[in-house]
């Protein structure tokens, strides 16, 4: 039952920036259906990570493999075409990932038309489910995003990369520039659709009850290099390395 | 059915504090512990003796240093410590019950759906799922009106009573019960010993923590002591 292959795995990467080392060595794995937490300071090197696994950046040395082929070996349009199609990424500013002065139902709809839907009334239906999944009133479907809240940019967000049917899902601090309240909520609505859609995700988190939340497993990145790793609550119950155990004390108890 | 099915041998865990000059906290040393299918076992000792920290060890939320926790059921036989994670995130879904002190409420999640996500886990259907999370609240006394909502503005009681409600879900071949009664009254009190017995009559190898000495009586086939190490030099 676990001999199946990760669909995501990095193999030894490194990456300077000069004479900063953002990645040294990292090796990590993803499995279909699992959410694997990435936390750490600024600095560590997190998001590095994430922009190398999903392609944005190239490493000096290692290796992304998605479903075992080398992602930063192959030729660029094949890259672009997994990115489109089998993986997504949730930006920590909605303002990244969306299209502000399209309406919320093109903002979902316009990928499945670049993806080759051509029938009005599916798009629109489409669109319609996806608000109602990621609880945005129907009524808003003509409205920008602009004109939305942050919790609901984020939520539309969200719509727009899961419409695709992504295998893996990349997300950045996903509920960082929001209220506590509004937190709440786009965090049990990420670890409901994960769950129902059996979807692999990284999440990018400084925040450590994000990752007890959501993550099935969680990755302790300082300095560039992974310093510890393990079920998400051994990680954060039972830390071992002097860094995790220094970000787990730190957590103020409400 | 003569072999254990759990079994612990050698297992050695040390904290060490990195954060206070790196000083290190023997809790466990070479422990051992075997339980056959259909038996509880109650852990005795003073608090701080290690009764918790070899319960949060079989569940693999703390890592030892050493050691073999050898886990029989469903006809397959796994050590938890060399499997790794996966293979204990795996065993959580089907093998091993934890019913923690405390109940770790989520966020909008009701306590109806805290208590059927282990059916859920497991394949059962939806509605099934719903039916018998239901039917598990009723029998532990949460009135209807309170399983629609998530369990975080409920008394310590009925926390703990949506916690063993949970833990009890599935019919785990491994319980792992951490004060199960301790904030509940006489009958409901009553309830979660009968709910224990009953596991452990469709063969559930359950280790306990119970304080209450007439409960441990009621559900403990026999005691394990766990004594403190000597504090380190």
């Amino acid at each position: 039952m676990l001999t199946d292959a990760p669909l995501l795995e990095a193999k030894t990467v490194s990456l300077r920036f000069g004479r900063i080392a953002a990645l040294d060595e990292v090796s990590i794995q993803v499995w279909p259906g699992e959410v694997l937490a990435v936390v750490g300071e600024s600095g560590s090197g997190k998001t590095t990570l994430l922009r190398v696994l999903h392609g944005d950046l190239s490493p000096d040395a290692g290796q992304v493999l998605y479903a075992g082929r080398d992602i930063h070996a192959m030729a660029a349009p094949d890259r672009k075409w997994l990115a489109r199609n089998e993986w997504g990424f949730v930006h920590q500013n909605p303002r990244d990932g969306l299209r502000m002065a399209v309406s919320a139902g093109g903002n979902i709809g316009e990928r499945l038309m670049a993806a080759g839907a051509r029938h009005w009334g599916n798009i629109r239906a489409a669109a319609i489910e996806w608000l109602a999944r990621v609880e945005i009133p129907e009524d808003r479907i003509d409205d920008p995003p602009r004109k939305f809240s942050g919790g609901m940019q984020q939520r539309l967000q969200i719509a727009r990369v899961l419409v695709m049917g992504p295998r893996i899902v990349f997300m950045d601090e996903p509920t960082g520039g929001l209220d506590v309240s509004v937190q709440a909520r786009l965090l049990d609505l990420i670890r409901r659709l994960t769950h129902e859609l059996g979807l692999a995700s990284v999440i990018v988190t400084h925040d450590l009850a994000v990752a007890r939340l959501l993550a099935d497993r969680t990755v302790v990145m300082q300095q560039g290099r992974v310093v510890e790793q393990g079920l998400t609550d051994q990680v954060l119950d039972d830390p071992h390395h002097a860094y995790t155990q220094l970000l787990v004390s730190s957590v103020l108890q409400a | 059915m003569s072999l254990p099915a759990i079994e612990v041998e050698g297992l050695s865990k040390v904290f060490t504090l990195h954060l206070q000059g790196g000083s290190r906290l023997p809790v466990l040393r070479g422990a051992a512990l075997a339980v056959l299918p259909g038996e509880c076992v109650a852990l005795t000792g003073p608090s701080g003796a290690g009764k918790s920290t070899l319960m949060r060890t079989l569940y693999g939320n703390y890592l030892p240093q050493a050691g073999r926790i050898v886990l029989r059921a469903n006809g397959t036989e796994v050590d938890i410590l060399a499997a790794g994670p996966r293979a204990v995130a795996a065993l959580r879904r089907g093998t091993i019950g934890y019913v923690s002190q405390f109940l770790r409420v989520i966020p909008r999640v009701s306590a109806r759906d805290v208590v059927a996500d282990p059916l859920r886990a497991n394949g059962v259907a939806e509605a099934e799922a719903q039916a018998r999370a239901d039917a598990l609240l009723a029998r532990l006394n949460i009135p209807e009106r309170l399983r629609r909502i998530p369990p975080a503005t409920f008394s310590g009681g009925e926390q703990q009573r949506v916690n063993i409600a949970r833990g009890l879900a599935w019919p785990y071949p491994v319980l792992l019960l951490d004060e199960p009664t301790a904030s509940l009254d006489p009958a409901n009190r009553d309830i979660v010993v009968a709910m224990i017995n009953e596991a452990k009559a469709r063969g559930a190898a359950i280790v306990g923590i119970f304080h209450d000495v007439e409960v441990r009586a009621r559900v403990a086939d026999r005691e394990h002591a766990v004594a403190p190490l000597a504090e380190a030099a």
